[in-house]
């Protein structure tokens, strides 16, 4: 056999995919095959690698070269140049924003330097479509420790002693969840893992699922032995088309080989897991809503106790855990609880994965320790805001969360600290805004998701949301008052003090918390009808420079509504009546001589 | 009964075919999900007589599998277009100016959300996050993905499929 010393990992996740990274791997293995040293490279298409903002990613093991923004066209001059030659490719190399500088192999990159993989821990390391690629990372060992050398008792206390907490949002002890599915008698028990992923700009499950199936496979038989169950289902959104085409290619694979199945690895022990699909409904990431769904009915949540655990997929006890909660399950059976414990912070430990979105220059996947501040996660690790423009938030914990500011930034992210300063942890979605981002818009958008996505199984929540978002509406559409806003405060706390479910008990959150960090702004919207990040439009107008304008036509040929008049090579003048703002005359002009005034 | 007379509409082939995704999942009440999403799969969209037929043959009231069709965003009773357009309004396109692109595209097709143009080559969707944030703002035409998306580029991609036929 001809040893294989060189590895070129190009990223196969749903964002590269969408930029051709899968014509990339295949140029790469086309250029490869003709030269002399094929046999020794080999082509891997792996997961995630996080750095979602310059992809498509190429990483070349062993010297960890990390080439961004790769097209398929860039593969000759790789193969050629880095992997025949030994010279790296410059231009593909990343160029720190701050310093300038070339950076060659991703360990010196800022946006690596503070992470600490657990969860993530395969992911842009292995072929997620080869089992042989996980085995060879420690794969299956920790189920194998499992079954043979402990008792499912043992295994729930190392999972309790670790501290670990739920990843999916609420951060409920995964050790207690376990113990008590364990304690709860019955003949036929179920493990589900939550791949639901509702937060919409959040895609921490996926990228797991994508990178690192096996993972959850191995995870969810070892919850399988601890609670005594022998069927795992895996509820996905359809949402996911790659990451469902690699759990089916690994669970297949896993039964291939025995460690899933019947008689897994002929210790007597049996556990089959199959796939349930969602079907874009976001409160069926609520459990209970999530198992009405499974059973093929309408995804309402049920008043809670009983508790899955207790009761759940057709009565049975049903142990419910979140994708990224259960990628970190084998790394604790083989390091050991105490090692996971010392990541993190007192109460919340070991690692997050966050999704980075929006104005920030490093759009991507990280893992970081709990307790590592929100200043070193959006600038160390996240680069900074986007196009040089002033931090004004982040917003963390999705539709269910809140917006934090610049006094938040010096604060430990952990589970208990998010809850303390009016946000939450939620699954891990983290958008940043910047100056030119409307909070009451921001609230405004959240609360449109939250609307559209009540079941309306509750009347809090199905009407008493549409009547916050009426007040909120009144308010961007600048015929606010002051009582309106006293208003927005008291049917958010109605809200989340009646409603049935998860849903409406935190949909207000995001108002609410813009409310107490951004008066000042709802208070100029409702008093100088003043939209400061210029995004409520009736607050602002359209208007032409006549310095500026050369009389192309072009603004008054997109104009939707006619408001534009004015003769070929004269200045052109915008009528307010008729203006609708939809901005199309600003985004066509050339000459930049349109111009959004508050 | 509506039943008997709506079910007349569609056509053997389509009916056997219903019957065979059904048994496919055993007739279990508890596969509705499922067979609703192989039955979109083959007819693109889950009009009431093809709900009808599904009520039918698991043996289950229409209003139930009416109940469950309407409940999920994912399904839909009406045909969607050859070039089906979904612009991504999760939280990360939405900051990076997604909304203007559901105005570009409805402006230049002359359709809204959830409407097909007349000629059935388009249709426009919205959809909550497709998992390419880093993309920011997202637009998917059937299966591609165009990332990066300016109201200045929606011209450009609706010619692509403007002249396949
Ligand atoms: C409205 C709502 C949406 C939720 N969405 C998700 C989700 O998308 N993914 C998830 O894992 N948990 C979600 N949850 C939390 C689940 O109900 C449940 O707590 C979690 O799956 C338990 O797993 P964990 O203990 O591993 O976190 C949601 C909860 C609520 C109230
Ligand atoms: S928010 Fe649009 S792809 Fe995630």
């Amino acid at each position: 056999m001809t040893k294989i010393n060189q590895h070129i990992l190009t990223c196969g996740g749903t964002g590269c995919r969408a930029s051709e990274s899968k014509i990339l791997a295949a140029r790469l293995k086309e250029e490869l095959k003709d030269s002399e040293i094929s046999q020794n490279v080999k082509v891997v298409e792996s997961g995630c690698f996080g750095f979602c903002e310059k992809g498509p990613i190429v990483k070349i093991l062993p010297d960890n070269t990390f080439y961004t923004q790769v097209k398929p066209k860039d593969a000759k001059e790789i193969v050629e140049e880095h992997i025949l030659k030994g010279r790296k490719v410059e231009r593909l190399l990343f160029r720190d924003p701050n310093t300038n500088e070339l950076i060659d192999e991703s360990k010196s990159m800022g946006f690596y330097k503070k992470q600490i993989r657990i969860a993530t821990r395969n992911c842009g390391f292995i072929d997620p479509e080869n089992i042989g690629e996980y085995v060879a990372r420690e794969g299956y060992e920790a189920l194998g420790k499992a079954l043979f050398e402990l008792e499912p008792a043992d295994i729930i206390k190392t999972v309790k002693d670790s501290g670990m907490r739920g990843r999916g949002g609420g951060g409920f002890p995964t050790g207690f969840k376990w113990e008590l599915t364990a304690k709860s008698e019955s003949d036929k028990k179920y493990v589900v893992c939550n791949a639901d992923e509702g937060d919409p700009g959040a895609f921490m499950d996926r990228s797991i699922l994508e990178g690192d199936p096996h993972s959850v496979l191995e995870a969810m038989a070892i919850c399988g032995f601890a609670v005594g169950a022998d069927e795992g289902l895996i509820y996905i959104r359809a949402e996911y088309p790659l990451a469902i085409e690699r759990l089916k290619i690994a669970i297949k694979q896993a039964e291939d080989v025995g460690v899933i199945g019947d008689d897994i690895l002929g210790s007597g022990f049996n556990f089959n897991i199959s796939l349930k699909y969602g079907a874009g409904a976001f409160v069926c990431g609520e459990e209970t809503a999530l198992i009405h769904s499974m059973e093929g009915l309408r995804g309402e949540p049920t008043l809670k106790p009983p508790f899955p655990a207790e009761r759940g997929f057709f009565d049975k006890p049903t142990n419910v855990n979140n994708v990224e909660t259960f990628a970190n399950i084998p790394a604790i059976i083989n390091k050991g609880a105490e090692w996971y414990a010392s990541v993190g912070t007192e109460k919340s430990k070991g690692t997050k994965v966050f999704a980075l979105a929006g104005k920030i220059n490093n759009v991507g996947l990280i893992e970081v320790p709990m307790g590592t501040t929100l200043r070193e996660v959006i600038f160390d690790i996240g680069g900074g805001i986007k196009d040089g423009k002033k931090f004004k938030a982040v917003q963390t914990g999705g539709p269910s969360g809140g917006c934090l500011t610049e006094k938040h930034l010096d604060t430990p992210i952990d589970f208990d600290n998010l809850l303390a300063i009016g946000s939450m942890m939620g699954s891990g979605g983290m958008v940043v805004l910047d100056e030119d981002d409307c909070m009451v818009s921001m609230a405004k958008f959240y609360l449109e998701f939250t609307v559209e996505e009540s079941c309306g199984k509750c009347a809090p929540c199905r009407i008493g949301n549409k009547r916050l978002l009426e007040t909120l509406e009144k308010i961007t559409n600048g015929n606010g008052t002051m009582d309106d806003l006293d208003l927005l405060r008291i049917q958010g706390g109605v809200i989340k003090d009646t409603s049935l479910c998860g849903l409406g008990q935190t949909s207000p959150n995001p108002i609410l918390s813009t409310l107490d960090n951004f008066w000042d702004e709802y208070v100029e919207h409702v008093e100088e009808n003043k939209c400061r990040a210029g995004q409520c439009k009736s607050m602002l107008k359209y208007v032409i420079i006549e310095d500026e304008c050369v009389g192309c036509t072009a603004c008054a040929r997109v104009c939707p509504t006619g408001a534009i008049t004015g003769n070929k090579k004269e200045v052109h003048f915008i009528t307010q009546d008729l203006c609708i703002k939809c901005g199309a005359c600003m985004d066509k002009c050339n000459f930049e001589s349109i111009e959004l005034i508050a | 009964m509506s039943i008997v007379c709506e079910k007349d509409k569609l056509q053997k082939q389509h009916q056997l075919r219903i019957k065979e995704i059904c048994q496919g999942f055993g007739g279990e009440h508890s596969e509705l999900i499922n067979i609703l999403h192989a039955c979109q799969g083959y007819f693109g969209y889950l009009p009431a007589e093809v709900q009808e037929e599904i009520g039918m043959q698991i043996n289950m009231p229409v209003s139930k599998v009416f109940g469950v069709v309407t409940f999920y965003s994912f399904f839909t009773m009406k045909p969607k277009g050859r070039f089906p357009i979904s612009i991504c309004t999760g939280t990360a396109c939405y900051v990076r100016g997604a909304d203007k692109l559901v105005d570009e595209f409805q402006r230049e097709l002359g359709i809204d959300v959830g409407q097909t143009t007349g000629d059935g080559k388009f249709s426009i969707s919205t959809l909550r996050c497709v998992g390419a944030c880093g993309l920011a703002p997202v637009v998917m035409v059937g299966d591609k993905t165009y990332g990066h998306v300016s109201p200045n580029k929606v011209k450009k991609i609706l010619k692509e499929y403007k002249k396949e036929e």
